[in-house]
């Protein structure tokens, strides 16, 4: 490839070197999570840490996945699975339906709408979590997943990028669409959305890591134990007092939280490169 | 049987007015070519005939029944795009069977047409491809093969060639015009070649800055120019205007040949000559001398100046010829009777 660094013997091992002591350095933690996570409780609290894994692997993640601490790791895993997914669909499909309405459609005070929505993107979820609290407070929505999706769920970032997207499609294949007669939600969903795949497959990874790692909003709206997130769970499962940490179970359950987004990226980076390697023949 | 006529069709962006009244009648089954420069309001022209643009004022009428407020679905037009506007994420044969779904034809029907469509532009082995996977001339007949397959009343072009190589361009050319013929379906084609449009039109219409300079056959657009405009933008290389002044004097003060008809007009004229309608005439006292010389072929272009002055000329002979064969000033003589005289003023045609 033109402009790349020459290669040389010591600039390749130097490079490498420095390399695997950066992904050792990030790697390591980890490791001594997944090694917290196959020993027992009584390695871990007399030191030295155990370096090496240890013999408890299937019976920590057993308890850990059907008993857990104050609720199976399971019924964590389910719930979190629905709030990421309810909150990446809904933010992909509201943020596609106001672009395209700020993109093809003329209507009064489009403007407005438009720098409103700009606006709320200097609006995070903690700055209105009080006001937002008060509202799903009031609307009986604490502990149910509508509570924990819903103030998630509208998104500038993303209706700007399709927004982007949306501009870059030319006018002629809108009119193109006109002229063979379809109406414009018919255009939306043949062509528009077809087009717009790979953008929906990316935004799609980032929005369920988003909402898979909410903290604070499902820690204020979940009182019942039944309802609670891994994200959140894991800290939950401290106990207050003098109760001794359970370490290989927090463990199992921290490394079982990492797990999904780690699939949904292998699986969805899969999809969206072959869309791109697609688009580009 | 389709007719098309526009009434006095004017349009505004705001305050700037690009249509500045268009009248004309489109007879069935004609092909009908608007030609103008870049920027001139073809394309605003065309979309308002198709629907895609609003009408300021004035009435578009198909088939005598006004149609200003249909939407081009309901006009029963097809239209070929520039930039053929496919539908990238479809193969082609759901490129052309697009609008035959939406009306919700049978599967039966839309494969049957769809094939037919497909063996009229010579597409039968591509229809799987996508559009990203065929060649500038083949996705130029699948946007043809879409306008085809719904059977439409009318068919729009908007430069449908003009991102096709010299080669293809010419063909695809010969193309459109065979199948606009076999097809019977009235047309209305825009382009910026007044090449393409003398050889694709039955008419044309000559469009300069939102106003028709003319409508009418290539040939009599070519013999009976109305105006510089025209005189200057029909026929290559473009007509020679030349500034005449009292006692019918040329810049460089020559009387032009007495057999030449002069109108009976005050004030400024000019006198277009084409290239190919002036001759090499030893003892002419119009004295031509020449600067360059383009070899075409079956023709050679001297370009020059009228001795004395320094007016410019271009003048087309048979066969080949260099600055060498040929001396540095020649005496021409213009054809009487391919004389065009022009008020210098408004440019009207005398
Ligand atoms: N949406 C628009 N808003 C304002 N002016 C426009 C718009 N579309 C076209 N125009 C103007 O109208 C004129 C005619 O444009 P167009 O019909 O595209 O020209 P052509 O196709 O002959 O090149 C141009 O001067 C262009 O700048
Ligand atoms: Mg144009």
């Amino acid at each position: 490839m033109a402009g790349m660094v020459e290669r040389n013997g010591a600039g390749t091992i130097i490079s490498h070197v420095g390399l695997i002591f950066g992904i050792a350095i990030v790697c390591f933690p980890i490791y001594l999570a997944i090694v917290a996570s196959t020993v027992e409780q009584k390695d871990i609290v007399s030191p030295p840490l155990p370096l090496l894994p240890g013999g408890h692997f299937i019976e920590n993640y057993k308890k850990a996945l059907l008993s857990g601490v104050n609720i199976p790791v399971w019924r964590m895993l389910v719930n979190s699975t629905i709030m990421a997914m309810g909150i990446a669909i809904g933010k992909i499909v509201i943020s596609l339906l106001s672009a395209f309405a700020i993109v093809y459609f003329r209507f009064p005070l489009r403007t407005f709408f438009f720098w409103m929505i700009f606006l709320t993107l200097m609006l995070p979820v903690e700055v209105r979590i009080v006001p937002t609290f008060e509202v799903i407070a009031n609307f009986g929505m604490l502990n149910s997943y509508t509570g924990l999706i819903l103030p998630l769920i509208a998104s500038a970032t993303a209706t700007f990028l399709f927004r982007q997207f949306f501009m870059t499609v030319p006018d002629e294949i809108a009119e193109a669409a006109r002229v063979d007669g379809a109406k414009p939600m018919r255009f939306f969903f043949d062509i528009l959305l077809p087009m717009s795949r790979t953008n929906i497959a990316a935004l799609f990874v980032i929005l369920f890591i988003y909402g898979w790692n909410q903290y604070l909003w499902p820690l204020l709206i979940t009182t019942d134990p039944e309802m609670n997130t891994i994200v959140m769970g894991i800290k939950q499962m401290f106990p207050s007092g003098d109760d001794l940490a359970d370490w290989p179970v927090i463990m199992a359950t921290a490394l079982l939280a990492m797990l999904p987004p780690v699939l949904v990226v292998v699986f969805m980076q899969n999809l969206f490169i072959k869309g791109l390697v697609d688009a580009e023949k | 049987m389709t007719t098309i006529s526009l009434k006095d069709v004017k349009k505004s962006y705001g305050n700037l007015r690009v249509i500045h009244g268009v009248s004309v009648d489109i007879h069935d089954s004609e092909f009908i070519v608007v030609v103008g420069p870049s920027g001139c309001g073809k394309s605003t022209l065309l979309r308002m005939i198709a629907g895609l643009e609003d009408i300021s004022e004035g009435e578009v009428c198909i088939d005598g029944k006004v149609v200003n407020h249909l939407e081009p679905m309901d006009r029963n037009i097809a239209m070929v795009f520039q930039n053929y506007a496919l539908y990238p994420h479809m193969s082609v044969f759901d490129n052309i069977a697009y609008s035959l779904k939406i009306a919700k034809t049978s599967k039966a029907e839309i494969k049957q047409r769809v094939q037919e469509t497909a063996e009229l532009l010579q597409l039968g082995d591509y229809l799987d491809r996508k559009p990203r996977q065929l060649s500038g001339g083949q996705r130029q007949r699948v946007a043809m093969g879409r306008a085809i397959v719904r059977r439409p009343s009318v068919f729009l072009f908007d430069e449908p060639l003009s991102n096709l190589d010299a080669k293809l361009r010419v063909q695809m050319r010969l193309e459109i015009k065979r199948l606009q013929r076999q097809l019977g379906i009235t047309s209305v084609f825009v382009t910026h070649d007044q090449v393409e449009a003398m050889t694709l039109g039955d008419k044309l219409m000559v469009l300069n800055d939102g106003r028709v300079e003319q409508f009418g056959t290539p040939v009599e657009l070519y013999q009976k120019p109305r105006s510089i405009f025209v005189a200057q933008f029909i026929g290559s290389p473009s007509m020679n205007i030349v500034p005449v002044s009292e006692g019918h004097r040329l810049p460089n003060g020559a009387v032009v040949d007495h057999a030449v008809p002069k109108p009976q007009h005050t004030g400024e004229l000019s006198l277009g000559i084409r290239p190919e309608h002036i001759d090499i005439e030893p003892a002419s006292d119009v004295r031509f001398l020449i600067e360059m010389a383009e070899q075409l072929g079956a023709n050679t272009l001297i370009h020059g100046v009228l001795e004395g002055s320094s007016a410019p000329l271009v003048v087309s002979l048979p066969g080949l010829h260099t600055l060498e064969s040929l001396d540095a000033s020649i005496g021409l003589r213009f054809q009487p009777e391919n004389c065009h005289w022009f008020d210098t003023a408004t440019g009207d045609r005398l």
